[in-house]
């Protein structure tokens, strides 16, 4: 494969590792926030859920989301040999 | 210390040079801790924490001198990925975060915590869409990202001006709380007390600029988280809630509800007294109309994307080595800066239960007023007027709408409200200057390194050598550190409606113009100048017309989410402006393309 198509495939899963994490960004962000009176009715770890999402539960998600990105997207840019010499 | 100047061995030894750093910093907490049994007075104990602290940051500020532009733009580039973590978490980590957050959950409940959500879910934003392409990119400003993308004087211009109105709006709230701590803390009038903290934080910054702010916000950010996590981890441990109070507090949660029946908290209402509010709303109530709805993630959206476009922290991520460095770096800012705000919820929580529940010995709702009067802590806080008791209905017992208070104090009263020592009290001021002058150094560096590489070399004189560019930026530091401080001292504005301002004046005009810079290649110079423009108008036109123009906002969308509506308009503009103009350059494509694959050398060169 030349460079230029392999820079197109590099930056193809690029892109769609982009639209996976902001997608759970999304979600964690606004989404589960939007129904925290409705989550309240559950409990999770003695804490009424919507509670706990707002004041914990998102920030862990994105907390270890982002340490998945990067690995994600250095395995992305080895493989496609477009990462930084080591 | 001779380690500063041998680079190489200096980057190997951080983990040493800060473990030590760490264990002498308990040890003077532990000195002072004895001295408080010994006898010395509290405001001895204060001024030592403060001082001491403030001296320490001082000395690395000028080990790290520099007459290099790579050092003093970013730091040489090569900060290691958890050390910039580090740095960019108290950079980060403003004086509202430190001091207002805890107090506005205790006061405000469920609604507030937003800003919660709101200032860590931005990182994902600056990981996934930002910081490796910057860093790529090789820029020294977050203007020279744009000058250099769309090309152009007016482009870099209009990125210049934004970067100044959000930073700017940003640092005077930040020098407003060094004053304000350095002036209770040194027993000094307010308007010296910024003066003398504006001191403290030019010397951090002037001598080494990137480098010496990196080296100095690393040391605060460990004073800083162990200020915020022992006097929590002790009350909770007093409460018997264990030693990882965070996990464990939700049966404090439900125990507050039904304190809140008890003491008909949201039944028993009254209105704000000279700027100290009674509790007024429940602990958990999540916002339950359409319009509660809205603004809350309104609220969210406005600090995320805010996050995403302030200067002073993506210029954090010029610094690494790498762009693989630089993402890795990401992820360990927002864990530095998730231990202190999934923290504070917890505090809030902690300090409302000693303050509610009758079988706590540190409880007040209920009792009577007169008993109350004579609590130390109470009597001190109502001595400087940010706490106050009014018995309304007469009877002698106070209720919940008769005690008002200031909700920034809850952080700093809460070691005395809990019966901890008075070091503990002091060690939370050295946390709290940490905080803000930190923030206030990150602030005041990306403004006067926009204005003097940006403005001054860029375009008004590109032939400047090194040594004169170097002065240039010293010299606008000084400048703009005091035309900040002047402003600060007219205390026009609250801490945390400042800094909500910075959000959205940054997401207004800076957000799309960066992110379709890199991940939209049609973007070209008319649409990003239109997307600053369009969208600083239109932004501050708004929060004009709702803060002062007597407007009724729009659903829900008030001063504190002004960014939505200028992010809105800045991404319409932004979009249809470059559809109707001709596309960038190839070699502009190129340099976009360039921009997205981690490998080869930066687009702009080591120095430039």
């Amino acid at each position: 494969m030349n460079d230029t198509s392999q820079k197109a495939v590099h930056w193809n899963r690029t892109r769609n590792l982009m639209f996976v994490h902001i997608t759970i960004w999304f979600i964690f962000s606004f989404v589960v926030h939007w129904f925290a009176p409705e989550l309240n009715k559950a409990s999770f770890m003695h804490f009424p859920l919507g509670f706990y999402m707002a004041s914990q539960g998102s920030l862990v998600v994105f907390v270890v989301q982002l340490f998945f990105f990067a690995r994600q997207q250095d395995k992305i840019d080895r493989e496609c040999g477009m990462a930084e010499a080591d | 210390m001779s380690i500063f100047r041998m680079q190489g061995s200096f980057i190997e030894n951080l983990p040493k040079i800060y473990g030590f750093y760490t264990g002498g910093f308990v040890v003077f907490v532990l000195l002072m801790a004895l001295m408080e049994r010994a006898g010395v007075k509290e405001d001895t104990i204060g001024l030592m924490f403060v001082g001491f602290t403030v001296f320490i940051y001082a000395v690395i500020g000028w080990l790290s001198r520099t007459m290099q532009l790579d050092a003093y733009y970013v730091a040489g580039r090569q900060v290691p990925a958890v050390f910039n973590g580090m740095a960019t978490a108290a950079d980060w980590m403003s004086g509202a975060s430190f001091v207002a957050m805890a107090g506005g959950i205790y006061m405000a409940g469920h609604p507030y915590l937003a800003f919660v959500v709101g200032w860590t879910g931005g990182y994902v934003l600056v990981a996934v869409l930002m910081a490796p392409y910057l860093r790529k990119f090789g820029c020294y400003t977050v203007p020279d990202f744009i000058g250099t993308r769309y090309g152009g004087n007016l482009a870099r211009l209009c990125a210049v001006i934004v970067l100044v109105v959000a930073s700017f709006t940003y640092v005077t709230a930040q020098i407003n709380a060094t004053g304000t701590i350095a002036s209770r803390a040194l027993l000094i009038p307010f308007q010296v007390g910024i003066w003398i903290g504006l001191a403290g934080i030019l010397l951090c910054s002037m001598l080494g600029g990137m480098r010496a702010v990196t080296w100095t916000q690393v040391a605060q950010y460990i004073v800083l988280i162990i200020a915020y996590l022992v006097p929590v981890i002790w009350m909770s441990n007093k409460q018997g809630f264990g030693v990882i109070p965070q996990l464990v507090y939700g049966d404090a949660v439900l125990r507050i509800a039904e304190l809140e029946t008890l003491h008909q908290v949201g039944v028993l209402k009254s209105a704000a007294q000279s700027g100290l509010t009674a509790l007024n709303v429940k602990h958990n109530a999540p916002p339950d109309t359409f319009v509660g709805s809205v603004q809350f993630v309104t609220l969210v959206a406005c600090m995320m994307m805010g996050t995403a476009s302030l200067p002073h922290i993506l210029m954090r991520y010029f610094t690494t080595p790498s762009v693989r460095a630089a993402r890795t770096s990401v992820a360990w800012s927002l864990f530095f800066i998730f231990l202190l705000y999934f923290t504070a919820p917890a505090l809030a929580t902690f300090t409302k239960l000693q303050m509610l529940d009758p079988n706590l010995a540190t409880s007040i709702i209920g009792k009577s007023v007169a008993d109350v009067n004579a609590i130390t802590w109470v009597q001190k806080w109502t001595s400087v007027g940010q706490v106050k008791v009014i018995d309304l209905n007469g009877d002698g017992i106070l209720q919940i709408n008769e005690f008002f208070m200031r909700p920034d104090i809850v952080v700093l009263a809460t070691p005395e409200i809990a019966g901890l020592p008075y070091v503990i009290s002091g060690l939370v001021a050295a946390g709290g200057m940490a905080a803000a002058m930190s923030t206030a150094d990150g602030l005041l560096l990306a403004i006067a390194n926009a204005l003097s590489h940006d403005l001054y070399y860029k375009m008004i004189d590109p032939k400047a050598d090194v040594k004169r560019r170097l002065i240039v930026a010293r010299v606008l530091l000084i400048v703009i550190g005091a035309a900040g401080a002047g402003v600060a001292s007219m205390r026009l504005t609250g801490i945390l409606g400042a800094v909500a301002w910075a959000f959205d004046f940054a997401m207004s005009g800076l957000f799309f113009p960066l992110v379709l810079g890199v991940w939209w290649k049609r973007a070209n110079r008319p649409g990003a100048i239109a997307g600053m423009v369009v969208g600083l108008l239109v932004g501050s036109w708004y929060l004009y017309m709702v803060y002062a123009g007597g407007m009724k906002p729009w659903i829900g969308i008030d001063h504190l989410r002004f960014g939505i509506i200028g992010a809105g308009a800045s991404l319409i503009a932004m979009v249809v402006v470059t559809l109707v103009t001709a596309p960038p350059d190839k070699e502009t494509q190129d340099m976009v393309d360039e921009v997205r694959i981690p490998k080869g050398d930066t687009v702009l060169g080591s120095t430039h």
